[in-house]
């Protein structure tokens, strides 16, 4: 029919212009961090003297580094912490279990600003104060019901008969987590780990309020910059981790199909 | 859900605790705890460690109430994350629409990787890159100058719409993903059905696609409109002086005005908001599970 046809051609149409929309912004922004003009005016001359730059400033480099250590230690704790807890949910039958379970919601649904607001009264109030410390408390807390939704996920598509039929062999507990279910649920492990460092290393809201001028993240750094002032240097950076974490978004896609079957 | 009772045989909250435990231990430090500590600050008069006398007040909710500024702000709030709603269901839901019933195998993945690939890279970025476009002398304004014949200035930084454009640009993938999975769960052949026994495209969208789609588009609404509300760095970059909104306000008390109690007693009306908007939302999404 020649209606089906036009209206799907107007449907793929309007699918890039949505992607238009989402990437035109960014790529901007990208194309800004190689142009000469300090403020951003065109006609557009490359350079890399931006990127440069950030190799000078200190602030910004020993940002990256906190970002970069409070993210690698989240994916960890998280990675170690979320599995076995899965692992609980999905073997053990239990009273409380669905409460459990409905617990690990308000961490993801509440706004950050709540849960950022309300660590920096507690963490004050109990003494372990602002810092970097107090952050990646904050960061393993926001990161940790994801990983256990992921790993979850992957774990549904386990069949339990499995492990009966490793057990029966005269495996015990431990071998038939490790060479049974462990490779089952790997790609899920790998998934919400690549998920853990990416909401601990795009997280601005909750680091916000929990950095000190000296212990602080990239994008409160970054969110700092900005308010002063826009310049190259913020593109340049902001570039860098744009593609960061968009690297790491289709890594993790590719070993985890987003609930999918693989 | 998990396997039920398929391992129940070794069944017991003994042995899943230690697995258990240290997660939910971290979650109850880091989440629960400070939860439950801002409500009971939101009562008192003064930081309890500054080593200055406190007592317990109603006064940080009163000022609330009897000062015009904090409501109208919340729902300065609330009408921006209405409004950021029904954009982002306006643009989302054809283009979900599109991925789940007219795009195919290969291309259907991977565009669909591409819209909800910026939903997990950083968001102030994302909301940085909007000033590039926005501003005088920015991408937009350049480009329309050079299309149209004759000069106009086009500033929109720093403005409502701005804000708007910014939050829309962030969330939409959100309601492209719910929705999505909604759609893609229709069976074909129910549309093929319906079409066959004469009804038009209009009374199959209106009659069966959406009414079937209503769990993703609920979920989706209740993903964006909720952090939308409690927003304060889209508002502060994009926004500039207008962007005052109850999220900048909660903000100013704890790094600005260092009015805690104040702060927390906003933040805890905030959250009583969104319970009951999470809550109001259930329903729907619990006929659809």
């Amino acid at each position: 029919m020649a209606t089906t046809r036009i209206l799907e051609w107007l449907g793929r149409l309007y699918i890039w212009l949505l992607l238009a929309f989402l990437y035109l912004p960014i790529i901007i922004m990208a194309l800004m961090s190689f142009n000469v003009s300090p403020f951003y005016q065109l006609p557009f001359e490359w350079t890399t003297e931006w990127y440069a730059a950030l190799w000078q400033n200190e602030q910004l480099i020993s940002a990256t580094r906190n970002s970069l250590e409070i993210a690698i230690i989240t994916t960890i704790i998280c990675v170690v912490l979320g599995s076995a807890a899965s692992l609980a949910l999905f073997r053990y039958d239990f009273r409380g279990k669905k409460f459990l379970q409905a617990l690990l919601f308000p961490p993801i649904a509440i706004p950050w600003l709540i849960t950022g607001t309300a660590m920096l009264i507690f963490f004050f109030g109990v003494g372990i104060g602002r810092g970097l410390f107090a952050i990646l408390l904050g960061h393993v807390a926001l990161a940790l019901p994801y990983v256990i939704v992921v790993v979850s996920a992957r774990l549904q598509t386990f069949a339990p008969e499995l492990e009966e039929a490793a057990r029966s062999l005269g495996a015990n507990q431990w071998q038939v987590t490790r060479r049974v279910t462990l490779p089952w649920i790997m790609p899920g492990v790998i998934a919400g780990g690549l998920f853990a460092f990416a909401v601990s290393f795009d997280q601005f809201v909750v680091s916000y309020f929990l950095s000190t001028p000296g212990q602080t993240t990239l994008p409160v750094e970054i969110y700092a910059a900005i308010r002063k002032g826009f310049t190259p240097e913020i593109n340049a950076v902001s570039t860098i981790i744009i593609v960061v974490s968009m690297a790491l978004m289709l890594l993790t896609a590719r070993f985890f199909k987003f609930g999918g079957e693989k | 859900m998990a396997a039920q009772g398929a391992t129940a045989s070794r069944s017991g909250l003994r042995s899943a605790l230690p697995l258990l435990l240290p997660a939910y231990l971290w979650l109850t430090v880091a989440i629960f705890l400070p939860l439950s500590a801002m409500v009971f600050f939101s009562f008192m008069t003064d930081l309890p460690l500054s080593g200055k006398p406190w007592a317990l007040t109603l006064g940080n909710y009163a000022a609330f109430f009897s000062q015009s500024l904090y409501p109208t702000l919340l729902w300065a709030s609330l009408r921006l994350g209405l409004e950021v709603t029904l954009w982002c269901i306006v643009i989302g839901y054809p283009a979900a629409y599109v991925l789940a019933k007219v795009l195919k195998g290969r291309s259907r993945e991977a565009i669909f990787l591409l819209v909800i690939l910026p939903f997990w890279s950083n968001g102030l970025v994302r909301i940085f890159s909007w000033a590039m476009v926005l501003r005088e002398g920015g991408i937009l304004d350049t480009a329309l100058n050079a299309v149209l014949p004759f000069k106009i200035s086009i500033d929109l930084m720093y403005s409502y719409p701005a804000v708007i454009i910014g939050l829309v640009h962030s969330y939409v993938p959100y309601m492209v993903l719910t929705c999505y999975l909604t759609l893609q769960a229709i069976d074909d052949s129910l549309i093929e059905a319906g079409r066959s026994l004469g009804a038009s495209r209009l009374q199959m969208l209106k009659r069966v696609i959406i009414p079937l789609s209503m769990p993703g588009l609920v979920a989706g609404a209740a993903l964006i409109f909720v952090p939308v509300v409690g927003s304060f760095m889209e508002p502060r970059i994009l926004g500039g002086r207008t962007g005052t909104f109850y999220g900048t306000v909660i903000e100013d008390q704890f790094v600005a005005v260092f009015n805690w109690p104040l702060g927390a007693a906003l933040s805890f009306i905030l959250l009583a908001v969104v319970l009951v908007i999470l809550a109001s939302a259930a329903p729907v999404l619990r006929k659809a599970a």
